[in-house]
C-alpha cells in the first residue's frame, strides 16, 4: 500500500493506505481522530466536514491521494482547548442534543465565518443548509453562528 | 424549609454505602427495587459491577461528587437532568458534580431504557430520595463528629453547619459517614431479622425539599458532555476502539422477504485490508426458531455475508464486491399493494374494537350529517445520525459489548441466549448515542456483532453504512386512519376512528386520549396487515401520525359546524371535566390551559396580515401540548415560519435542556410531515441515502417559540410529546393559506399547491 504524508492540524502525519481511502476513514480508523463523523458517505449530510486549506470540505468524498500539499484542519485542531469563538458560542447556546452532527456543524460554521464576518440571518441559514441535524437543533445552530459572529467582532 | 413526603422508598432498602479504598464514600442505589440485604458494596471504584445497584454516587475526600448515571443518553438530556435530581437533594454545587455513563451488568436492573419519554417521570422520586438520603448520611456523620444532634445541623451547597455556626464540608466527613452508615445498616438488618411475622420496621421517611426551595432544579444546566462534543472527543459507539479490534460490514438481503442462497467472495477477499469474508446467521436463526424472540429479530431470519477488515473503508469497498444470490422466502411487497390492502381493511368488517362508548351506529343513523375523512401516512426510517453499530468481543470466559443501544438489558440477555452463554459473563457498556428515535430499542445490531465475534474470536466493530441503515431498518409502519363523525343540531354526537396499520396497531391507552370522553358516542377499531417488512417504535409511536389525523379532522368539523376551532375544543374538553371514567388519560384542565396559552402567545386572536395560523392541542406521553403553526405565502408557495409551543410537563427540571427537546420535537414533526416519504418496490425501499430521502434542513426550519405552563406537578417527559401536534398545526395552517386540506403525508408531495420552503 502506498504511503501518504498529510498535514493535519499543523502536524505532518504519514499513513499507509489504499489510494482511494477517503480522508474521513483515514482520520477515524488510522489516525485515531474520531471527532470527524460518518453520516452518509455521499456528501449529503455534512457530518464529516473538515477544512482543507480553510475551506469547508466533505471528508467522506475526498481521497487522501488528493491531499498532497494541502492543509487539513479537523474539529480536534480547530482550537487547542475548545476556545474557538464558534465552539464557545456552541457552549453558550448549549446547542447539541445527541451531539453527533455537531462537529460537522461547527466546522462548516467556522469556515463560513472566516469569509463572512458579519452574516445576515439568511446568509447563516443558507450557509448551514448542507448540514443535517437529525435532532433538529437548527434554531440553536442558527443562534450560535450569529453569536459566534458577534463574539468574534467584539 | 423541608416538607416530608411520604414515600414508598425506604432509604435503607435501596441504598448501600461503602468506604472506598482510595478514600471517600461510595453510595450504591437502585431505582424502584429494593436491594438484597446481603449485598456488599465494592471498596474499589474499578470493581463497580452494577449487579445489585444500577447507579452510584461517589463523594471524594475533596467533596467532589461523581454520579454514575444509569440511563442511556440518546440526545434527550437525561444524562444531565437525572443527575440534577440527585444533586438538588444532596445539595452540592453543580460545578462539583461529574457525571459518568453507567455500565450494565444485567442482574437486577430496572428501567435502564431510553424510550417513551419516561426516564424523568420514573426517576423523579427515586433520584431525589437518593440524594436526600445521601445528604442525611453526611449530616449524621458531621453531627457525630461534633457530638451534637443531627437535627441541629443543616446542609447546603456541600457544607454542613451546626447550631454554633461551625462548618464541615462533605469531603471532611465522608470517611466517617461511610463507617457510620454501615453500622446503622447492620443494626437495621438485625432489627429486621428480629421482626415477628406481620410486623414492619418503623422508619422515618426522608424529608425532601419543597419545590419552592429548589436551587438547581428549574435552572438552566448545560449538556454535561458539551466540552467533549465541541472538541470532537470519542463519545459515540462508532468512536469506540479496543486493542486488536477489526471492522465488520454486513451484507444483508436487499429486499425484505429474501434469504441468502449463495455468494462468491473472491473479488471481495482481494481488496487490500480485507481479513476474511464469513457467513453468519446460524445462531440467530436457531435462536429465532425457539420462538421466544421479539419481532425485530425478523431482521436476523436469514444468513448474511460479513466482510472482516482492518479498516472501515476496506470493509465498505469489499462488501460491494461480493456477488451474492438471494432467493425469495416470502413474497416481496410494495407500497402500492399496501395502500390497497389498508384501504380494504378500513372498508371491511374485520376490525378489533379497542374502545366503545354509547352507540356510534345509532348516533350516525340519527345524524343530520356525517363527515368522514381518510388520512394516510408512509413508512418512515429513523435515520439516526449515527448509523447502527456495536462492538463485541466474545472470548471463552467473557463477552464484552460496547455501543449505543436503548435497551441494554434485553440486548445482553438475547446475546447470552443466542450464544448459549451465561448472562453473568456479559459486560455491556453504553456509549452516548447519535440519536435513537426508537431505532436503538431493537438490538439486531448487537446480536450481529456478537455472532461475528463469537465466530472469529476477535474484538470487532460491526458498523452499518447509511444505505444499510436505511434499507434494513425497523420502520414506522405505514398507517391509514378513517375518522367519521355524526353531527346533530350543531353538535358532534358520534365519533368513529378506524386504524389500518402494517404489522401492529395502536397500544392500549391511545384510544383513551382526547377526544375520548368528550363525545358521548365514541368508538375506536383497529385492523392490521402482517408484512415481512420490519416495523417498530418511531419517536412518539402512533401519535406521531394520529395527532395530525385527529386534529385536522377536528378542525374540519369546526369548519362544518361554523365554530371557532379553539372554542370548539375548549367546549369539548369542558365536557370531560369531572369525568368518572378512570381510563381517560389526559387532564381536560391541563389541555385547556396549554391551548389557551398557545393561543395567547401566538397572537392567534389578532392575526397579522398574510400570516395563516393553524392551532391544535394534543396529549400524549403524559404531557399536554398545544401548538400554533404560522404559514406565510411566498409567491404561491406556503412557508412554515414559526411554531409556538405551549407545554405542561409539570416541573421543568432543566429549562435549557427541555427547550432543546421541545424545539427538536416540533421541527422533527414539521419535517417528517412535510417531507418524510418512504416507498417500497419489490420488497426494498426506493430511498437509501440522503440524496433520495429528504430530511428537513436549516433553510426550511421554522423558529420554535416555547412557553411553559408553570406548576409544581411531577415532571413528565419531553422527548416525544411536541412532535405529534406539529404536523397537525401545519396541516391546519396550510388549509388556511392555500384553501386546500391535505390528507396524506408527506405534505410537500401531496398538496395541491406544492410548498418550496426557504
Ligand atoms: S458523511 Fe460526508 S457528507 Fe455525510
Ligand atoms: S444533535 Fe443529533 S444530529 Fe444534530
Amino acid at each position: 500500500m502506498p504511503t501518504y504524508n498529510l498535514k493535519i492540524n499543523g502536524k505532518s502525519q504519514s499513513i499507509e493506505a489504499a489510494e482511494d481511502t477517503p480522508l474521513l476513514w483515514a482520520l477515524r480508523d488510522q489516525l485515531d481522530m474520531v471527532g470527524t463523523k460518518f453520516g452518509c458517505g455521499i456528501g449529503q449530510c455534512g457530518a464529516c466536514t473538515v477544512h482543507v486549506d480553510g475551506n469547508a470540505t466533505r471528508s467522506c468524498l475526498l481521497s487522501i491521494a488528493a491531499l498532497d500539499g494541502k492543509e487539513v484542519t479537523t474539529i480536534e485542531g480547530l482550537s487547542e482547548d475548545g476556545s474557538h469563538p464558534v465552539q464557545v458560542a456552541w457552549k453558550e447556546i448549549d446547542v447539541p442534543q445527541c451531539g453527533y452532527c455537531q462537529a460537522g456543524q461547527i466546522m462548516t460554521a467556522s469556515a463560513f465565518l472566516e469569509k463572512n464576518t458579519n452574516p445576515s440571518k439568511d446568509e447563516i441559514r443558507k450557509a448551514m443548509h448542507g448540514n443535517i441535524c437529525r435532532c433538529a437543533s437548527y434554531n440553536r445552530i442558527e443562534n450560535a453562528v450569529a453569536k459566534a459572529a458577534e463574539n468574534k467582532m467584539a | 424549609m423541608s416538607s416530608t413526603i411520604n414515600t414508598k422508598f425506604s432509604r435503607r432498602s435501596f441504598l448501600r454505602t461503602s468506604s472506598l479504598a482510595s478514600g471517600g464514600m461510595l453510595i450504591g442505589f437502585n431505582f424502584f427495587t429494593a436491594c438484597k440485604d446481603t449485598v456488599k458494596m465494592p471498596v474499589d471504584i474499578a470493581k463497580l459491577n452494577y449487579n445489585d445497584f444500577n447507579a452510584f454516587i461517589k463523594i471524594s475526600n475533596e467533596g467532589m461528587v461523581t454520579i454514575f448515571s444509569p440511563n442511556p443518553e440518546i440526545g434527550q438530556g437525561v444524562k444531565t437532568s437525572m443527575p440534577m435530581l440527585i444533586a438538588e437533594e444532596l445539595d452540592v454545587p453543580w460545578e462539583n458534580v461529574n457525571v459518568v455513563q453507567g455500565i450494565l451488568d444485567t442482574q437486577n436492573y430496572t428501567r435502564q431504557v431510553a424510550g417513551g419519554s419516561q426516564s424523568i417521570r420514573f426517576g423523579w422520586d427515586a433520584l431525589r430520595q437518593t440524594g436526600a438520603t445521601a445528604r442525611q448520611i453526611l449530616v449524621n456523620a458531621a453531627a457525630a463528629k461534633w457530638g451534637v444532634d443531627a437535627s441541629e445541623c443543616s446542609a447546603k451547597q456541600g457544607v454542613i453547619t451546626n447550631a454554633a455556626g461551625e462548618t464541615l464540608g462533605y469531603g471532611d466527613v465522608v470517611n466517617e459517614a461511610a463507617v457510620l452508615e454501615n453500622e446503622r445498616a447492620a443494626a437495621r438488618a438485625a432489627k429486621i431479622a428480629a421482626l415477628v411475622e406481620g410486623e414492619k420496621l418503623e422508619e422515618e421517611p426522608i424529608a425532601l425539599k419543597d419545590p419552592k426551595d429548589f436551587t438547581l432544579i428549574g435552572t438552566d444546566v448545560g449538556n454535561v458532555d458539551i466540552d467533549k462534543i465541541i472538541t470532537g472527543k470519542p463519545l459515540f459507539g462508532l468512536d469506540y476502539k479496543a486493542e486488536g479490534m477489526v471492522y465488520a460490514s454486513v451484507l444483508r438481503p436487499p429486499s425484505f422477504g429474501q434469504v441468502l442462497e449463495s455468494y462468491d467472495a473472491t473479488a471481495a477477499k482481494a481488496v487490500s485490508g480485507v481479513i476474511d469474508v464469513i457467513k453468519i446467521g446460524e445462531k440467530a436463526k436457531a435462536y429465532l426458531a425457539k420462538g421466544e424472540v421479539d419481532w425485530s429479530a425478523k431482521l436476523a431470519d436469514t444468513e448474511k455475508v460479513v466482510v472482516i477488515a482492518e479498516n472501515s473503508w476496506a470493509a465498505i469497498k469489499a462488501k460491494k464486491a461480493i456477488k451474492a444470490q438471494w432467493s425469495e422466502s416470502t413474497p416481496l411487497e410494495n407500497t402500492a399493494a399496501h395502500d390497497k390492502i389498508l384501504v380494504d381493511l378500513l372498508d371491511g368488517n374485520k376490525l378489533t374494537n379497542l374502545r366503545k362508548d354509547g352507540n356510534v351506529r345509532k348516533a350516525f343513523s340519527q345524524a343530520d350529517k356525517v363527515v368522514e375523512r381518510t388520512y394516510e401516512s408512509p413508512f418512515l426510517p429513523h435515520n439516526c445520525m449515527e448509523p447502527m453499530n456495536f462492538y463485541a468481543n466474545v472470548t471463552d470466559s467473557k463477552i464484552h459489548l460496547v455501543g449505543p443501544v436503548q435497551t441494554p438489558a434485553s440486548a445482553a440477555s438475547t446475546v447470552a441466549n443466542m450464544l448459549g452463554r451465561d448472562e453473568k459473563e456479559i459486560r455491556l457498556e453504553m456509549t452516548r448515542m447519535g440519536g435513537g428515535f426508537g431505532r436503538r430499542l431493537y438490538g439486531d445490531f448487537v446480536y450481529e456483532a456478537a455472532e461475528i465475534s463469537d465466530q472469529i474470536r476477535r474484538p470487532v466493530k460491526m458498523f452499518s453504512t447509511r444505505e444499510d441503515d436505511m434499507a434494513t431498518g425497523v420502520y414506522r409502519p405505514a398507517i391509514k386512519y378513517r375518522i367519521a363523525a355524526s353531527i346533530k343540531d350543531g353538535e358532534i354526537t358520534g365519533y368513529h376512528l378506524k386504524e389500518a396499520a402494517v404489522n401492529s396497531n395502536m397500544y392500549g391507552i391511545i384510544p383513551d386520549f382526547f377526544p375520548a370522553g368528550a363525545i358521548e358516542n365514541y368508538q375506536v377499531d383497529v385492523a392490521k396487515y402482517d408484512s415481512n417488512i420490519t416495523t417498530g417504535a418511531w419517536r412518539a409511536p402512533y401519535t406521531n401520525f394520529l395527532s395530525y389525523a385527529e386534529q385536522s379532522f377536528l378542525d374540519e368539523l369546526a369548519e362544518v359546524l361554523e365554530k371557532d376551532p379553539v372554542q370548539m375544543r375548549l367546549d369539548l374538553l369542558e365536557k370531560v371535566k369531572g369525568t368518572t371514567d378512570d381510563r381517560i388519560q389526559y387532564s381536560a384542565e391541563r389541555l385547556q390551559d396549554v391551548l389557551k396559552l398557545a393561543v395567547e402567545k401566538s397572537g392567534y386572536r389578532t392575526p397579522k396580515e398574510g400570516v395563516f395560523q393553524g392551532v391544535c392541542a394534543y396529549y400524549c406521553h403524559n404531557t399536554h401540548v398545544a401548538e400554533v403553526a404560522d404559514v406565510v405565502m411566498e409567491g404561491n408557495q406556503p412557508v412554515v415560519k414559526k411554531i409556538t409551543v405551549a407545554v405542561d410537563c409539570g416541573i421543568v427540571v432543566n429549562p435549557l435542556g427541555a427547550m432543546n427537546q421541545i424545539e427538536g420535537g416540533a421541527i422533527d414533526g414539521v419535517g417528517h410531515a412535510m417531507y418524510g416519504d418512504f416507498v417500497f418496490e419489490d420488497g426494498k425501499p426506493t430511498s437509501k441515502n440522503f440524496d433520495s430521502y429528504r430530511l428537513i434542513r436549516m433553510n426550511e426550519t421554522p423558529i420554535v417559540e416555547t412557553h411553559f405552563v408553570k406548576n409544581t406537578l411531577s415532571p413528565t417527559g419531553l422527548g416525544e410529546p411536541t412532535l405529534p401536534p406539529a404536523g397537525a398545526a401545519v396541516a391546519i395552517a396550510l388549509k388556511k393559506a392555500t384553501g386546500n386540506r391535505v390528507y396524506k403525508q408527506p405534505f410537500a408531495t401531496n398538496m395541491a399547491t406544492k410548498p418550496i420552503l426557504g
